[in-house]
């Protein structure tokens, strides 16, 4: 049953996960990689997820896909909640929601041919018992992803790493998913290569109607892809909306400073870097996050009020669908329009 | 070409070859290269295209089954080629230094901070104790470390990955070169960081005059602070010019195609450019040009004639057969 554009298909609420890591100066240490999130995707958006090395993207991936199993928190898919789901139950869910992995060189078992990896989906769910419709199945799979289906019995050193990530990318629609989870799918790639990617990736979710999770450190590329944007800090959401409204009206001074130190390739704006916001000081610790909101030790705006008190995630600029977590967001947002105006 | 009379950097028909069970494998053919003082220049290139091996070349670190040649090295007034290794070791740090990818693996995990720059004004300089110390903190707040008095004690993995790079910056400028190679310097950097490390030797040129050579496969940091761009594609620049020239109207279509395939903020939600298949190893080079599987404007005398680096008018410079062509179609839109 096909979900219809609109329908929820997968709502996750408040999202925690907290690594123990290993012996700090005081005992064992603590890492608050995702504290408090809440995301929900209809079928067929894309949805982008941009933040900085360490604030828990591919945490929240792997919880997502039913990979790690959040500490507290709800992951629905189908009125059913994979966080909480174990054995058959667990599988039938994760059918639903796959994931496309960054590094395509090290993902793909290299003991297997393309055939074994992208049919052992079908065969782990006991989906395609008859070894010659498995084969069909996966030419299918990969002539979807442009590769010819002669390639199957080969390695997968054998391949580029833009032909790698394709493989992965059959693997993972192998089980027909409605939700495709993409962990910096094109980081790992060459930059001629990326736009390869990117292309087919935007095109299968249109065809297919797949809803998709597109996580990226590069800023152009999830505003290229991106239906909506979510900013992450340290764990939390700090602003999320349609994708032009983050990225031309940004209401969380972390999105201003993280949009502003984005390199463009505008040569007219030469110079535009020079005169980014400033985020003070260096990146707190993940073990010992902020009190109030996590960001405002390099904040611009920040008061006494934000180190006391943790600010919910609110509409801002009277716009339903753009949420952001700041206290003086309404300050923020009339400070960005102003930048704006002036540039 | 309008370059300063006499530039830091100088360097005329270099290749590099590594001897592989395989055969040898030309990584670098024939490339030339200047960098004038206070100038910025980027080498643009895809990941094995040879632009660290060309670094390495540069600086005389090759690994042994490299064989290095060309017709010129130049540091200045100083012929590198013709230095004995002893030399060219005293030159490096002192008068040329190489910032490579991954700071954390370049410093020494088991020496303080303070003690890692010191050691270059002591040996370099003669300086007690003392006076190295006091460098290394006035140095250290050079590149933007806070609290250095403070910090000059801490180690390697005490500071944040951005802060490492800048450690390693310090270090390379400590002495006040010449010359710095930045080897993808900002990589494996987040924005906000990499925004700091490239303000940082945009501002090292202009106040100290240093020559840049930043590594980058990254085009819209070239964008941000290049002066002149050379565009290496599988071991050879294929195109050289001002940025200006080579971002408003690339001469190669390697490097038209590279520009396009970028997202940009007008053309979103569309179709991206695709360049197809991939870039080729050096050790299995295709024949004539070696873009040519790959170029949209190929000829019959692509596959079989390899384009020469040719100079145009402009003081720029590329290899291929069409480029007066490209350049029109560029104009013309
Ligand atoms: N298995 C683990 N054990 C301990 N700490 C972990 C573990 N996995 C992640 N972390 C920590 O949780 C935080 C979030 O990590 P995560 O990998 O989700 O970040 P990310 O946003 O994907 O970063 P990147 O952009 O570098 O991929 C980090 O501080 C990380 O060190
Ligand atoms: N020591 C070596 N032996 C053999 N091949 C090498 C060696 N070092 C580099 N190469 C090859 O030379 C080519 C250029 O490498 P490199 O300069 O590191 O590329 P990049 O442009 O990514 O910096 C690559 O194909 C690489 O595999
Ligand atoms: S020489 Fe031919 S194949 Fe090479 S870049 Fe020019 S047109 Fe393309
Ligand atoms: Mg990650
Ligand atoms: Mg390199």
């Amino acid at each position: 049953m096909q979900p219809s554009p609109g329908d929820v298909v997968l709502d996750a609420q408040n999202l925690h996960k907290t690594f123990r890591g290993g012996r700090g100066q005081a005992g064992r240490t603590r890492v608050s990689a995702v504290d408090g999130i809440n995301l929900t995707l209809a079928a067929g958006e894309s949805l982008g997820i941009v933040g900085e090395s360490g604030c828990g993207k591919t945490t929240l991936a792997r919880m997502l896909v039913g990979l790690d199993r959040p500490d507290t928190g709800t992951i629905m898919v189908h009125g059913r909640d994979i966080a909480h789901a174990r054995g058959g139950d667990l599988r039938e869910l994760r059918r639903r929601v796959q994931m496309v992995f960054q590094d395509p060189y090290t993902s793909l078992d290299p003991r297997m041919t393309v055939l074994e990896l992208i049919g052992e989906p079908l065969v782990v769910h006991r989906l395609m018992p008859n070894a010659a419709a498995r084969r069909d199945r996966v030419a299918e799979l990969l002539a979807l992803v442009g590769l010819a289906p002669e390639l199957m019995n080969r390695y997968p050193h054998q391949f580029s790493g833009g032909q790698r990530q394709r493989i992965g990318i059959a693997r993972a629609l192998a089980l027909e998913p409605e939700v495709l989870v993409c962990d910096e799918p094109v980081s790992a790639l060459d930059v001629s290569v990326q736009a390869q990617v990117v292309n087919l990736l935007r095109d299968l979710q249109k065809r297919m109607n797949i809803a998709m999770v597109f996580i990226a450190h590069d800023l152009s590329v999830v505003r290229h892809v991106a239906d909506r944007t979510a900013v992450m800090y340290l764990g939390r959401l700090a602003e999320v909306g349609e994708t032009d409204t983050v990225y031309d009206q940004p209401a969380h001074p972390y999105t201003q400073a993280l949009l502003s130190a984005s390199p463009v390739v505008d040569r007219a704006n030469r110079g535009r870097m020079a005169n980014r916001i400033p985020l003070a000081g260096d990146p707190p610790s993940p073990t010992d996050p902020p009190a109030g909101c996590r960001f405002h030790t390099r904040c611009r705006l920040s008061k006494d009020l934000c180190g006391r008190e943790q600010p919910q995630l609110l509409a801002i600029g009277g716009d339903a669908n753009r949420v952001a977590a700041c206290h003086f967001a309404d300050e923020s947002l009339a400070d960005a329009r102003e930048r704006a105006e002036a540039a | 070409m309008d370059h300063s009379p006499s530039p830091a950097l100088n360097v005329r028909g270099l290749s590099v070859t590594f001897g592989t069970r395989q055969g040898p494998v030309p990584a670098v053919v024939d490339v030339d290269l200047d960098v004038a003082p206070g100038e910025l220049v980027a080498l643009l290139g895809e990941s094995g295209s040879g632009k660290s091996v060309t670094a390495r070349a540069v600086m005389g670190l090759s690994t042994g089954n490299a064989s290095v040649t060309a017709e010129q090295i130049r540091l200045g007034d100083t012929d590198l080629l013709a230095l004995p290794e002893s030399e060219h070791r005293k030159l490096r740090g002192a008068r040329m230094s190489l910032v490579f990818q991954d700071a954390l693996s370049a410093l020494n995990p088991v020496l303080s901070i303070g003690d890692q720059i010191g050691e270059l004004f002591r040996t370099h300089r003669g300086m007690s104790r003392r006076q190295a110390r006091a460098e290394a903190v006035n140095l250290l707040g050079q590149v933007g470390i806070p609290a250095p008095t403070r910090r000059v004690n801490d180690y390697p993995h005490q500071f944040s990955g951005g802060m490492r790079q800048r450690i390693l910056i310090a270090m390379a400028i400590a002495l006040r070169p010449e010359l710095i190679i930045a080897d993808e310097p900002t990589t494996a950097l987040d924005v906000t960081v990499q925004a700091q490390i490239l303000e940082l030797l945009d501002s090292l040129r202009r106040e100290l005059n240093m020559a840049v050579l930043l590594i980058t496969h990254d085009l819209g940091v070239v964008s941000e602070v290049a002066d002149r761009i050379l565009v290496m594609y599988a071991g050879r620049i294929v195109e050289s010019g001002t940025a200006d020239d080579l971002l408003s109207r690339p001469g190669h279509p390697y490097t038209q195609a590279l520009l396009r395939s970028v997202p940009q903020a007008d053309t979103r939600g569309q179709e991206l450019y695709a360049i197809p298949g991939s870039p080729p190893s050096p050790a299995n080079q295709p024949s004539g040009c070696p873009f040519h599987p790959r170029c949209t404007w190929a000829v019959d005398e692509c596959k079989t004639t390899r384009p020469l680096l040719t100079l145009l008018a402009g003081g720029r410079a590329a290899a291929c057969h069409r480029t007066e062509e490209v350049l029109d179609a560029a104009v013309t839109g």
